[in-house]
C-alpha cells in the first residue's frame, strides 16, 4: 500500500487528469494506464489529500451499492473537489445519505416512473421536431450548442418543473458557474444563491396558484410541512442544473462522435429498428461519458475488497469514463464506438441508491434526438476543424462550448 | 423462481420496469417498484434475473 504522507502525495498524480491533446473522445491515458495495473489506485487531489481511485467496473459497481460508503460531503476524508461551504445550504440529496436523501429523492420520483416519462414522448418529439425546422429555416452554418443541444433538454426540464422558459438566458448563465471547475468557490456560491432564490421565489408563488408540475407538487409539501421552502428550493436548482447541462452535452459530443464515425452515424440514420436506436444511446452513453470529474464518497467501515483494505474515514473516488473502457465488462474493443454492442449495463448514470434520478428522461431525449436529427438533416456535417471545436476541459461535466455545423 | 422487493431500498429507478415489464410496476405517487407477481412463469425468468442484475439499489432477490 501507498503511504498517504505529503511526500508520497507529492509524488502521486494530480486527478483530474488532463485529457490528450487531439483525442476529444477518450478518458486521459493515464488513467487507462492505472486500470491495467489494478483496481485501485492512489491519486492526489487540490487540498493534498490522497484517496482511492476506483478504476475497475466490478469494484466500482460493488462499492458504489455498498451502503458502507457515504455520499455525505460533509463527513471527515470526503474527497470533495473544491472546499465544502461551511453553511449546509448549498447541498442537495445527492450529497446526503439515507434515511435523508431518501426522505427528500422520494419527494421528486414521480415524474421520473417509466409510465410517466414515456407519456411525455409525443411532447419531446414535438419539441425535437419544431427546433429542427428552425435549424432548416435558419442561417448556417449555426452553432449546434446553441441551436438545439441546449434548447431540446431546458425545454423539457422547465415543462417538467414548471420553470418559465423565458428564464433560461439567467439559469443557463448560473448552472454553468457552478459546474465550471475553474470559478472561484465566491463565485459558485453567488451563482447558488442567485439560482436558489429565483426558485424559492417560483416555488411562493406556485403554492398560490398550483399548476401540474414538480414545483407545484414541492410547494404543496411546503404548505403540508413535509418540507422547508429551503428545501424545496435547492431540490429546484439541483434538478434544473442537472436537468439540462448532462443531456446537452451528450446531445452535442455526440453528434460530434458519430460525424467522426461515419459508418456509424449512417448505420443509426439508415434503421427503423427502435433497438438499434436504443442501442446507440446506451454506447454513446458508454463511450462517451460526460461526467469525468469522478463519483466521490467516503467509506464508513474497513472494507476488504479484491485483495484491499479500504479504511474508515479514506475517499473514494470512482472514475466511472474508464470504469465503461474496462475490457473486462466491455471484452470487444472497449475503445472502439460500436452501436451494435450491448452496453446497457453501463456506469454513466453511477449505480447505487444515487444513481442518476433523470436518467429514463435523459434516455428518452437522447433516443428521439439521435432518431430524429441525422435523418432529418442527413448532410449534416462539421463547418470547422476538430482542432477549432472548444472542448469543456474545465468543468465537471465534458462536452463542447460550441459546435459548428452546416448541411 | 421467487422474486422479492425491498421497497425501503428501492429508488425508483423504473430499470426493473423496463428489463421485466411483467413481474414489476411503478407506484404513481412516487415511482417506487411494486410487484406484479411473485412467482413469474418460467418465460419472464430470464427478464427477471437482468432486472435484479441492472437495479442501482440491489432491492431485487431471487429465491430460487
Ligand atoms: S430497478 Fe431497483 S431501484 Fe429501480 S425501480 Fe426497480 S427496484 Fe426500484
Amino acid at each position: 500500500m501507498i503511504e498517504t504522507t505529503s511526500s508520497a502525495s507529492a509524488e502521486l498524480p494530480l486527478f483530474p487528469m488532463p485529457r490528450a491533446s487531439g483525442c476529444p473522445f477518450d478518458p486521459p491515458p493515464p488513467l487507462l494506464e492505472r486500470q491495467q495495473e489494478g483496481p485501485f489506485t492512489r491519486v492526489s487531489l487540490w487540498d493534498g489529500s490522497t484517496p482511492w481511485l476506483v478504476t475497475r467496473y466490478a469494484e466500482q459497481r460493488a462499492l458504489m451499492a455498498d451502503p458502507r460508503v457515504s455520499a455525505d460531503i460533509t463527513r471527515p476524508g470526503y474527497p470533495s473537489s473544491a472546499p465544502v461551504p461551511p453553511q449546509g445550504n448549498t447541498i442537495g440529496f445527492i450529497l446526503m445519505d439515507d434515511p435523508e436523501h431518501a426522505r427528500l429523492r422520494r419527494m421528486v420520483t414521480a415524474p421520473f416512473a417509466i409510465k410517466r416519462v414515456e407519456a411525455m414522448r409525443p411532447r419531446v418529439r414535438q419539441i425535437v421536431n419544431e427546433l429542427v425546422d428552425e435549424l432548416l429555416s435558419g442561417p448556417k452554418p449555426v452553432d449546434l450548442v446553441e441551436a438545439f443541444a441546449l434548447p431540446v433538454p431546458s425545454l423539457v426540464i422547465c415543462e417538467l418543473l414548471g420553470v418559465p422558459y423565458a428564464d433560461h438566458d439567467f439559469f443557463q448563465e448560473n448552472s454553468k458557474t457552478i459546474i465550471n471547475r475553474d470559478v472561484t468557490q465566491e463565485q459558485r456560491l453567488v451563482a447558488h444563491g442567485r439560482l436558489a432564490e429565483y426558485l424559492d421565489s417560483l416555488v411562493a408563488e406556485k403554492s398560490r396558484r398550483p399548476k401540474d408540475d414538480l414545483l407545484s407538487q414541492l410547494a404543496e409539501r411546503v404548505l403540508a410541512g413535509e418540507l422547508t421552502r429551503l428545501e424545496a428550493a435547492q431540490m429546484g436548482v439541483l434538478l434544473l442544473i442537472a436537468g439540462h447541462e448532462t443531456t446537452a452535452n451528450m446531445i452535442a459530443l455526440g453528434t460530434l462522435a458519430l460525424l467522426r464515425h461515419p459508418d456509424q452515424l449512417a448505420a443509426l440514420r439508415e434503421t427503423d429498428d427502435p433497438r438499434l436506436i436504443a442501442g446507440a444511446v446506451e454506447e454513446l452513453l458508454r463511450y462517451l461519458h460526460i461526467t469525468h470529474s469522478g463519483r466521490r464518497r467516503v467509506a464508513l467501515e474497513d472494507i476488504e475488497i479484491a485483495g484491499e483494505t479500504i479504511r474508515a474515514g479514506e475517499g473514494l473516488i470512482f472514475a466511472n469514463d474508464i470504469g465503461n473502457r474496462d475490457p473486462l465488462a466491455f471484452p470487444e474493443h472497449p475503445d472502439q464506438l460500436d452501436i451494435h454492442r450491448d452496453a446497457r449495463h453501463h456506469v454513466a448514470f453511477g449505480f447505487g441508491v444515487h444513481q442518476c434520478l433523470g436518467q429514463p428522461l435523459a434516455r428518452l431525449e437522447l433516443h428521439i434526438v439521435y432518431g430524429t436529427l441525422y435523418r432529418r438533416i442527413p448532410t449534416l456535417r462539421l463547418a470547422a476543424e476538430l482542432d477549432d471545436i472548444p472542448f469543456k476541459h474545465d468543468g465537471s461535466v465534458y462536452g463542447v462550448y460550441e459546435l459548428p455545423v452546416t448541411w | 423462481m421467487k422474486v422479492s422487493l425491498d421497497q425501503d431500498r428501492c429508488v425508483a429507478s423504473g430499470q426493473c420496469v423496463v428489463a421485466a415489464p411483467e413481474v414489476f410496476d411503478q407506484r404513481d405517487e412516487d415511482g417506487i417498484a411494486v410487484l406484479i407477481t411473485a412467482t413469474p412463469g418460467t418465460s419472464d425468468e430470464e427478464d427477471v434475473r437482468h432486472a435484479t442484475a441492472v437495479c442501482p439499489a440491489l432491492a431485487i432477490h431471487i429465491v430460487e
